[in-house]
């Protein structure tokens, strides 16, 4: 699905030629380093701000004379060619282009590599990229409300900034993708890898419509301390962070941190308080987080009350004996009671049930119990 | 001298005649059985000579040649003690062998000369009616099972010198037992009844619309909440087995030795334990013994806590689904068990088994689908119906039961009956077993019902194949309701029977 942009000469020197040798250069050496830099990844911002023979010195240890001459000798054109090879192209921070909230970083990345095209990523950075993020192992709750949110704000035409990692993360990129909106995966790899390899299609989907962005070199793999690192560049690329749900120990909450200290809003979605993932949301919330209830709040809080509206979710209208069932779901009542609420026989009431399925109203979860949908 | 006596090997479930041959000749004594016996054959021959001189008959001490034709066939087990000692006793001059021309005999002995019980009688007296043998001889105990074919005069006896006077007309073979009442009368013992469930309407009407339509139902619940009383209720609202039927599974269970007497007018119900293995639940072994889908075959196979059985018997169970029999190849020669059975499983919904219940479970939504990827594909792929199984509420446990048997079983019974008028012609018997071809010409849909199946097909709640079941869950429904169509309603039901799809976060409002 390509939209030609590919297939257009683009206006500019060629994609490649945005990077100086010397920002090639510390992404190349931030490859290099991988493994060398796990044990300092709760400073990992701080750690990346240093300059390339320091950071050597201060992490490379046994490796560093031979890193030290690997880095003089490092060729630009070869980094270029790599990079071109896999279709990736790049912006470093010398560029007056360079998406300028990144700015704000203590550490912007020197060199953003991309896939989909670098002047498509430009132009979603310009407007205001909303971070949706939250835990992989989330809730249907959790899936469903990250998908209708990534949805809604891409429905208004805003860029969703997410880390593709599974649970929230993948439903909102994919709800993003439903609305035919646009969104931006920031990856722990280089990227043009697959990660997490189960993500495949939706890695492809992106490409396709939307960017995908890492700081590290092409074929770079992850480390642990390239998640708290990517967590950092989505803060910085998102005018607001939102996260779904997230335990006490997420990365999420990782994600959140880097925002607050950029000073730019946080916004949270409340769930229930016996539930362990919206352990975090919920801290976030009594700290002074923005209440999220849908993305109509998320565009308030942007632009200011009612000035941009999320298309609403078109659901068709119900008549009045559906009106009741959803109600009595709605409650939290057990299908059974729920139908009995309504008055419906079993057979009517199973086929009422798929009908404000079909409608979106509501989901079936494992159990058989039915949930109203965010 | 030469004697021949007919007798017949259970090859799986079905019987092979075997022809004993028994040859006595001047030589030193001795006495070889040769024709691909097993240990069991083997050993008969120090049973056959203890019986026969316990019996008060000479054993020859000359040179005995014995073989079990054709002997290509492997025989297994002491069925055919008591052929091979009237083969003896014949070849000896001691019985008259032209008497034992058009008579089969089955049977173990003892030493002492008695006929033991042995299983498989059943299948031994239809291969005799089908070689146009017309007398059995076989172990008193089995007598009536024998007597179950018509057209046999059957002689249950308890020993070898009984035996004897049948074969030389000193008792008549048709004294001993008669066709019992249990034969002509197709009446279902009382089994576990509806009327014993409180609430669970959905799972009940599920349970009903499998049962018209020969679907396989998966349900799904937490532990505790009758899923188990549910499925074994299923038999229950079965239409009767038909005399054919019948004799198949008495046939089958009587090959298993798991079966007690007389001919079996309930549907079998075989509820295997998880722990088993995928021989066990297809059939095998050195000698293959039918598995408990063959078990099962015109009745009900229920597999509890489907996600703890081993993956690889789980998917052993595809060909027994699809082809409704099972192959089994042992030592170049293929053998097929019949297994037309209806699948009822029942599973936990996620790891911890509370989801649905309140806030009680702690599963992410990644757990729950690694739990539902244990479940194997080609399995659920083959259940039409699914169905959550929730505790009864204490309203729904003081109110009176939502139906029972009797009734269910009358509506399932109509049901059927439209099914048969349409369906003749075709090789599905019910709804369930309709291929895509039959389902496109045979299911009609009104506009209405037409336009809520592309709905949910385009919001992505359908795979194409959840599409086919969808459709034939529906036709089921409606026959249930007597619509001539397919109306919308019946759809909807069916939809919200459906299994779910992959990934339904691709269902977008």
């Amino acid at each position: 699905m390509n939209r030609g942009d590919d297939n257009v000469p683009a206006p500019h020197p060629p994609a490649s030629a945005r990077s100086c040798d010397r920002c090639l250069a510390h992404a190349w050496l931030l490859g290099e380093l991988g493994g060398h830099l796990e044990a300092a990844r709760g400073r990992i911002a701080q750690l990346l701000a240093i300059d390339d023979h320091e950071l050597i010195t201060a992490t490379a240890h046994n490796r560093a004379p031979e890193l030290r001459r690997a880095l003089a000798g490092f060729d630009p054109a070869a980094a270029r060619e790599r990079s071109e090879a896999v279709r990736l192209e790049s912006i470093c921070r010398c560029d007056p282009d360079y998406p300028r909230r990144l700015r704000a970083l203590e550490a912007p990345p020197a060199v953003l590599h991309v896939a989909g095209g670098l002047d498509r990523f430009l132009m979603l950075t310009a407007d205001e990229p909303v971070a949706i993020v939250g835990a992989r192992r989330a809730s249907p709750y959790g899936i469903d409300v990250a998908h209708s949110l990534g949805r809604g704000l891409a429905g208004a035409g805003l860029a969703v900034v997410s880390g593709m990692a599974l649970g929230i993360d993948s439903a909102a990129h994919d709800g993003a993708i439903a609305a035919r909106g646009a969104t931006i995966a920031v990856l722990p790899c280089g990227a043009d890898m697959v990660y997490p390899q189960r993500k495949r299609r939706l890695h492809e989907q992106i490409q396709a419509t939307g960017s995908l962005v890492s700081e590290l070199p092409p074929g770079a793999r992850a480390w642990r301390w390239t998640f708290p690192a990517r967590n950092r560049v989505i803060a910085g690329l998102a005018a607001m962070t939102i996260v779904v749900e997230a335990g006490e120990r997420s990365g999420a909450l990782l994600t959140s941190g880097f925002a607050r200290s950029l000073g730019r809003p946080i916004g949270a979605v409340p769930g229930r308080i016996t539930s362990p993932q919206s352990h975090g949301p919920n801290a976030l919330l009594a700290g002074g987080a923005y209440v999220v209830r849908g993305p109509q709040d998320v565009l308030d809080h942007l632009f200011g009350a009612g000035v941009r509206r999320s298309p609403a979710g078109r659901k068709p209208d119900l008549p009045p004996e559906l009106r009741v069932l959803l109600a009595a779901i709605a409650d939290g009542y057990g299908t059974a009671v729920a139908l009995e609420r309504a008055g419906l026989a079993p057979q009517q009431g199973l086929a009422a049930l798929a009908s404000l399925e079909l409608a979106g109203y509501v989901r079936r979860e494992a159990g058989g119990r039915f949930v109203v949908r965010a | 001298m030469l004697a021949r006596v007919s007798t017949f090997a259970i090859d799986g479930v079905d019987p092979r005649h075997v022809s004993v041959e028994v040859d006595i000749r001047a030589g030193l004594p001795s006495f070889t059985i040769v024709g691909l016996g097993d240990a069991a054959v083997r050993e008969s021959r120090d049973r056959i000579r203890a019986a026969i001189l316990n019996s008060g008959f000479k054993f020859p001490e000359r040179r005995i040649t014995a073989n079990l034709a054709p002997a290509f066939l492997r025989k297994a087990g002491p069925g055919f003690d008591a052929a091979l000692a009237l083969a003896i006793l014949a070849a000896s001059r001691q019985v008259p062998s032209d008497a034992l021309e058009s008579c089969a005999v089955f049977g173990e002995l003892s030493l002492g000369g008695e006929l033991r019980d042995s299983p498989g009688v059943l299948a031994v007296a239809e291969g005799a009616h089908r070689a146009g043998l017309d007398s059995l001889i076989v172990p008193r105990e089995r007598a009536r099972e024998a007597a179950l074919i018509d057209g046999l005069r059957v002689a249950g006896v308890a020993s070898l010198q009984m035996a004897a006077d049948v074969v030389t007309g000193k008792a008549s073979a048709e004294a001993m037992p008669s066709t019992g009442p249990a034969s002509s009368q197709m009446t279902s013992a009382p089994g576990p009844d509806l009327a014993d469930v409180r609430g669970q309407t959905t799972a009940l009407l599920a349970l009903e619309i499998a049962a018209a339509g020969g679907h396989n139902l998966l349900l799904e619940g937490a532990p505790g909440t009758g899923k188990t009383m549910v499925a074994r209720r299923l038999p229950s609202i079965l239409p009767a087995m038909n005399r054919a039927e019948a004799i198949e599974v008495t046939r089958i269970h009587s090959v298993a030795g798991i079966h007690a007497d007389g001919l079996i007018t309930t549907r079998p119900f075989r509820a295997p334990h998880h722990t088993i293995s995928s021989a066990g639940l297809v059939g095998g072994g050195v000698t293959p013994r039918p598995g408990e889908v063959t078990l099962a075959h015109h009745g009900v196979l229920f597999l509890d806590e489907l996600s703890e059985f081993q993956r690889t018997s789980l998917e052993a169970l595809r060909q027994p689904l699809e082809d409704g029999a099972v192959t089994i190849v042992r030592a170049q020669r293929a053998l097929r068990f019949p297994t037309r059975f209806m699948l009822i499983a029942a599973t936990n919904p996620c790891p911890c088994g509370y989801a649905g219940v309140e806030d009680r479970c702690s599963c992410g939504e990644m757990d729950i689908r690694r739990y539902r990827r244990r479940l194997s594909g080609p399995l659920l792929d083959r259940m039409d119906l699914l169905v959550g199984v929730q505790r009864p509420t204490e309203g729904e446990l003081r109110a009176p039961p939502v139906t029972d048997s009797a009734a269910a079983l009358h509506r399932v019974a109509e049901a059927r009956s439209r099914q048969r008028r349409r369906l003749k012609g075709t090789a599905a018997r019910c709804n369930g077993e309709m291929d895509a071809r039959a389902v496109r010409r045979l299911v009609h849909l009104d506009p209405d019902a037409a336009e809520a199946l592309s709905r949910a097909y385009a919001v992505g709640a359908l795979s194409p194949r959840g599409r086919h079941r969808v459709l034939r869950v529906a036709r089921t429904i409606a026959d249930l309701e007597a619509h001539e169509r397919v109306t919308q309603s019946d759809v909807l039901t069916a939809l919200s029977l459906r299994q779910r799809a992959g990934d339904e976060t691709a269902l977008a409002a």
